[in-house]
């Protein structure tokens, strides 16, 4: 068909497309205003569409940006609010724990005060010594013996009564002395007492400061997302960010570990539900070990939520404590015959592997042997069995931290792409809009012989009616008539 | 309300079922039945027979069935399968009927004195056709153990086309005869006869004349 569409005009090939390329140009020249008016209505009904969806996408993203923003500051808000929550208990077991007994210590406090006061009153009954005994002693002694013995015999008595007098009452101060003294250091244990009561009364106060000093920067915090601050906000994005990586990660490690675990307990099950069955694709025995795996999980999520560690289901939460005390031992009683099913089965599992290789031996010709130690890999696989449902059981915490960081971090994805898109039409736009120009521009360059041939006709056109206007009367103006 | 009640019983009834119908055990296992020629003097390759249905022993899954037959001068006969077993669901019982399968094959390679007069290779074909469709296996293979020389008792008629459809025929150990050293195109024509019955039986057709690589005999799991 295209040769003999070549060969239309004349067997003569080249002289054929010489003419179809007259005709062609021809036709393009003829209909060249409507080409251009066409390609020009194409590019602007592309442009302007493009524009308005990327309008359409901008506001979009916007109103994606406000929702980000919304849920980052409710979740942000709510995990302050927890926060705060918990520092009120704190504050509140602070003060039922420590200053509850306040009344006994303030009891304790002033009887050790009152104690102090008495035996400080009791200290100072000490009679003071005698004033002049000394003097009088000396005085005494001094007086001269002239010659009268008896008078020398009686001040000699005087004095001898006088410094008898003087050591009954020197013994008399010692003692008092030395009681009040007692009475003194009896005091030091009490003075101790009373400083450590009150340095543990200054302690309790401090622990409430510092847990009021903690509540106040929380209260900040929370004030600065309500207001929904730049900052704050940049803040929560990116412990959003964390979280998800972090909470990835450890649900990642989780299902390594529900691998392992599923490996423990897939054999041993086709020895209770057969291994011949299927459902669909996969083996019964394999399903009723993922279902023991799946359970426990479950479990593990309503054992942590019932104790409050994770906020998955409201309903749950929302438990009066009786109810969710039940639940909670419910749970935990679910998941321990769960743990003892699969330490049972990994048991089994070991010696159904033991028969196995057993018969391997057998039937290779060899005689089994009975391998040494056996039983640590036995113990060892009954307690993994045993431990990972419930190390399985705190797979709730990263499930909640990574569901709530999704939510943002699909937001912010959302957005992204939202934002590229509409740029990538705005972009369209303008290249449909080039690429019409250089269309156009293409069209002119393949008929610009009869164009060159127009604007020549124009010029000499113009040029002969320039000369009429010459020749007619100056500073007439016929189109003003 | 009694319009609600009914509608979801309707659900979990349809439920119910569709978990039974999923229940169903697919025609997944595999069925393997060994021929073994106790004609002359293969009597004495029968200890090789023995390693090749240890290693399917080993091989072979629950719900997996597997017989042994011998060649005969009448093969199409059940006195001529030496034990069979379909293996059960729980592994453990599987593991005791594996043992009993080992003892049982044992105590028939141990009684084993002369060789029978005749080859009939096509009966044992025949008879390993009808138990390998009765076990409904997804996989099903026949292991010949012989030279594949024919030799038929007089009156035995067995020059007709052979119904193996979806059952894999492997020659396994086929020994050269002596004939087949002075021109060994006789040996090449007996494995190109027995190809052409079992592919115009719709059965597939494979020798294994090298026995380390058993590894290759049956599909793995």
């Amino acid at each position: 068909m295209p040769t003999e569409l070549i060969h239309l005009w004349s067997d003569n090939a080249a002289a054929s497309l010489a003419i179809w390329l007259f005709v062609l140009v021809l036709a393009m020249y003829l209909g060249r205003s409507q080409s251009h008016a066409l390609l020009q209505a194409l590019a602007r009904s592309i442009y302007r569409s493009a524009r308005l969806g990327a309008r359409a996408l901008s506001r979009a993203q916007q109103q994606l940006r406000e929702r980000n923003r919304a849920v980052l500051q409710s979740a942000g808000e709510q995990q302050l609010q927890r926060a705060i929550e918990r520092e009120f208990v704190r504050v509140n077991s602070i003060i039922t724990r420590d200053l509850a007994h306040y009344p006994s210590l303030h009891r304790q406090i002033s009887d050790t005060v009152s104690k102090i006061e008495k035996d400080y009153e009791a200290a100072i009954d000490t009679p003071p010594m005698p004033p002049a005994w000394v003097e009088v002693v000396e005085t005494v002694a001094a007086i001269p013996r002239s010659g009268d013995a008896a008078v020398a015999k009686i001040l000699d008595k005087i004095h001898e009564t006088v410094e008898s007098a003087q050591a009954e009452s020197l013994q008399a101060y010692q003692k008092s002395s030395q009681v009040s003294h007692k009475l003194l250091s009896r005091m030091q244990p009490l003075w101790r007492k009373l400083d450590g009561d009150l340095a543990d009364v200054k302690q309790r106060v401090d622990s409430l400061e510092d847990r009021a000093s903690v509540i106040d920067g929380f209260m900040t915090e929370y004030r600065a997302i309500r207001s929904g601050a730049q900052e704050a906000m940049a803040r929560l994005t990116s412990s959003s960010l964390t979280q998800f990586f972090v909470s990835a990660l450890v649900l990642i490690i989780a299902v390594f570990g529900g691998l392992i675990n599923f490996q423990l307990i897939a054999m041993p099950m086709s020895e209770m539900v057969g291994g011949t069955s299927y459902i669909g694709a996969m083996k019964t025995s394999d399903i009723a070990a993922l279902v023991i795996i799946m359970v426990e999980i479950a479990m593990g999520l309503f054992l942590l939520e019932s104790l409050r560690i994770t906020h998955l289901f409201p309903m749950i939460g929302s438990m009066d404590d009786k109810m969710r005390r039940r639940m909670v031992w419910i749970t935990f009683t679910i998941l321990t015959v769960l743990a003892t099913i699969e330490a049972s089965l990994a048991y089994m599992r070991d010696l159904l592997a033991l028969d196995r290789e057993a018969l391997k031996q057998s039937l290779a010709g060899a005689s089994v042997v009975e391998a040494n130690f056996r039983w640590i890999p036995s113990v060892g696989q009954m307690v993994m069995g045993f431990v990972l449902p419930f190390a399985l059981a705190f797979v709730a915490i990263p499930l909640e931290s990574f569901i709530q960081s999704t939510r943002t971090v699909l937001g912010m994805f959302a957005e992204a792409t939202l934002k590229v898109l509409a740029v990538v039409c705005r972009l369209l736009g303008a290249v449909v809009q080039q690429m019409v120009r250089f269309i156009i521009h293409l069209y002119d360059l393949v008929i610009m012989v009869p164009l060159a041939f127009e604007r020549w006709i124009s010029a000499g056109r113009a040029r002969m009616a320039k000369s009429n206007d010459s020749r007619t009367e100056p500073g007439l103006d016929y189109s003003e008539v | 309300m009694t319009y609600l009640r009914v509608n979801t019983g309707l659900i979990i009834a349809a439920l119910l079922l569709t978990l039974v119908g999923c229940g169903e055990t697919r025609p997944q296992h595999r069925a393997v039945y060994l021929l073994m020629d106790t004609s002359g003097t293969y009597t004495e390759e029968l200890a090789k027979a023995q390693g090749i249905m240890n290693y399917l022993l080993a091989t072979l899954d629950s719900g997996d069935a597997v017989a042994v037959a011998r060649i005969d001068s009448g093969s199409f006969s059940e006195k001529d399968i030496v034990a069979k077993a379909t293996f059960d669901e729980r592994p453990s019982v599987a593991n005791q009927q594996k043992r009993a399968f080992k003892q049982q094959l044992d105590v028939y390679v141990k009684s084993v004195r002369h060789g029978s007069r005749h080859t009939d290779i096509t009966g044992g074909l025949l008879q390993a056709s009808e138990f390998l469709n009765e076990t409904g296996a997804g996989e099903k293979y026949v292991l010949v153990f012989s030279d594949l020389e024919e030799d038929l008792e007089k009156g035995h008629i067995r020059d007709f086309p052979i119904a193996l459809e979806g059952i894999r025929v492997v020659a396994l150990n086929v020994t050269k005869l002596r004939t087949d050293n002075i021109d060994p195109r006789d040996y090449l024509r007996r494995l190109e006869a027995w190809q052409k019955r079992v592919v115009e039986g719709g059965g597939q057709w494979a020798v294994m004349n090298d026995l380390e690589r058993l590894d290759q005999l049956i599909a793995a799991r």
